[in-house]
């Protein structure tokens, strides 16, 4: 069972949940998070953040990343990254890799 | 980020982003294409709710749109941008074709969400919906325990049917919803229903209280709860909220007979909403046709579904604020709740133009809901069961289950 509740760090390796999907609506012309009886409208930094989201990579690796790209410091960044992420999970829509699998 | 409920009911949230999908391009230009749509495959069910939700003239199997009828439905929502495909009933698994149809949904890209009374689910049918590719399942449960549960539902073992289907979607780790609609005779068991959801591993739990129309507008004596109900209804709900954060999320339908305001029903009518009947009627709420006088389009018809949302006479009639009489017109939150509920405002006023009476502004207002309260300490318990013989009356000691 996916855990629950969990609490981001820059050692989690958060995924997007089965019933959170991430898709670019056509019609719309925007990224929406698809969720159980929701919608969401994430913004063009939550997009790339949650494109970051497989399991594999863990907060700290995305921190990096985005602080590289965009020449901004670290510890601003991993504040942002790990605040959104960190409501994202508080309304169900993240989830951790299970430990038993890379 | 904005959150969006799709379901047309009234959420607890407050933040209505939909602005933020609206302004983008869509096939219907003026009132963009909802982003979810309820898909009503069969009023067929063997449960009995007394205020189940649909209409009191239920469509006959016979009437049902075909496989191929419903997958030309799907294909064309997908097309026309609806994100979300709830499918739901009547028992929408009485259908022998669920399975094929939650695989062309998402062979057309449509997040599918199944609304069920899951009694006739087995493990073998569910895992068999999870590999079609459904997204999430939402069951809805009568009580905490058989006793009341299976009297509520008009069917023995349904609740532990519904005990044990729940089990079945969590170790097919499918997102579970646990839908508890509340009223007199069930508000007692509040706290346990939040356990059970607690102890099933639901994801979200819906706290519904009855709304008043239909098959629930008949058995209104039999479910009106008290005043003193809903306020610790109010007082246990925030309280589990705040405990279970992070944990369980709780979605809590106000009951509107005791509110000041009436709710945003539908989100607006014709607004960001609309349901397909069993038949393929395209309706701005599932209970609209209890409201006479309106013709709603057909999928069978000539008109594309793009079309009838846009152009039908019923969607346009009560669509935005411009049909508002007073005290509606005049009103500073006439663009908050849209004057609330089409279908109770006809249901208790005879007229679905009028202001829905659970505004206090409405000079029906304090007549109806005094009448309400009245019922709701006179306690007269005996239900309505809804079938399609119009209704059967509980007997003593021999009640539908």
């Amino acid at each position: 069972m996916a855990s629950r509740n969990i609490s981001v760090s820059e050692a989690s390796r958060p995924k997007l949940p089965r019933h959170a999907r991430l898709k670019f609506d056509e019609t719309r012309q925007v990224w929406v998070i698809l969720a159980p009886e929701r919608v969401l409208a994430p913004d063009e930094i939550a997009v790339e953040v949650l494109q970051l989201c497989d399991g594999v990579r863990s907060v700290a690796a995305m921190v990096d990343q985005l602080a590289a790209k965009y020449a901004a410091p670290r510890e601003a960044i991993a504040t942002d990254v790990v605040g959104m992420l960190q409501d994202l999970a508080d309304k169900g829509f993240l989830t951790e890799a299970r430990e038993n699998t890379p | 980020m904005s959150d969006l409920g799709t379901d047309g009911k009234t959420l607890a949230a407050p933040h209505d982003g939909l602005a933020v999908l609206e302004s983008r391009r869509s096939t219907a230009e003026t009132f963009g294409i909802p982003l979810a749509v309820l898909a009503e495959l069969t009023h067929r069910c063997p449960l009995q709710c007394p205020y189940c939700s649909n209409p009191v003239e239920l469509d006959r199997g016979s009437t049902e749109l075909t496989t191929d009828e419903w997958k030309k439905v799907l294909t064309e929502l997908a097309e026309i941008g609806v994100l979300q495909i709830h499918f739901s009933g009547g028992e929408p698994t009485a259908r022998r074709d669920i399975v094929e149809l939650v695989q062309h949904a998402t062979d057309v890209g449509l997040y599918s969400n199944l609304i069920t009374s899951a009694v006739l689910l087995t493990k073998e049918k569910l895992s068999a919906l999870a590999d079609a590719g459904l997204c999430h399942v939402q069951i809805s449960f009568q009580g905490n325990e058989p006793v009341v549960a299976d009297r509520v539902a008009g069917l023995k073992n349904a609740h532990d049917k519904k005990i044990e289907a729940a089990k079945w979607t969590r170790e097919l780790e499918l997102p579970l919803t646990v839908n508890a609609v509340m009223h007199r005779q069930n508000l007692h068991q509040l706290t346990d229903i939040i356990q059970m959801a607690v102890d099933l591993d639901a994801d979200r739990l819906e706290v519904a209280n009855v709304q008043y129309y239909g098959w629930a507008l008949k058995n209104r004596a039999a479910l009106m709860p008290t005043l003193e109900q809903i306020e610790e209804t109010s007082r246990i709900v925030e309280e589990a909220a705040v405990r279970l954060k992070g944990t369980l999320a709780i979605d809590y339908v106000v009951p509107d007979y005791y509110a000041l305001r009436p709710k945003k029903c539908m989100g607006g009518w014709g607004r960001q909403f609309f349901n397909i009947s069993p038949a393929g009627k395209v309706l701005p709420c599932h209970a609209a046709e209890s409201i006479t006088g309106l013709e709603f389009e057909s999928v069978r018809s000539n008109h594309s579904i793009a079309w009838i949302w846009q152009n039908s006479e019923a969607f346009n009639r009560y669509r935005g604020t411009g049909w508002m009489p007073e005290p509606c017109q005049s009103c500073e939150f006439k663009e908050i709740d849209f004057g609330g509920c089409r279908c109770q405002a006809f249901a208790l006023t005879g007229d679905a133009g009028n202001t829905d009476p659970a505004c206090t502004l409405s000079p029906m207002h304090e007549q109806i809901f005094r009448a309400a309260a009245t019922e709701a300490a006179a306690d007269h318990n005996r239900f309505l069961y809804r079938n399609f013989a119009g209704g059967t009356l509980e007997t003593e000691g021999e009640h539908g289950a």
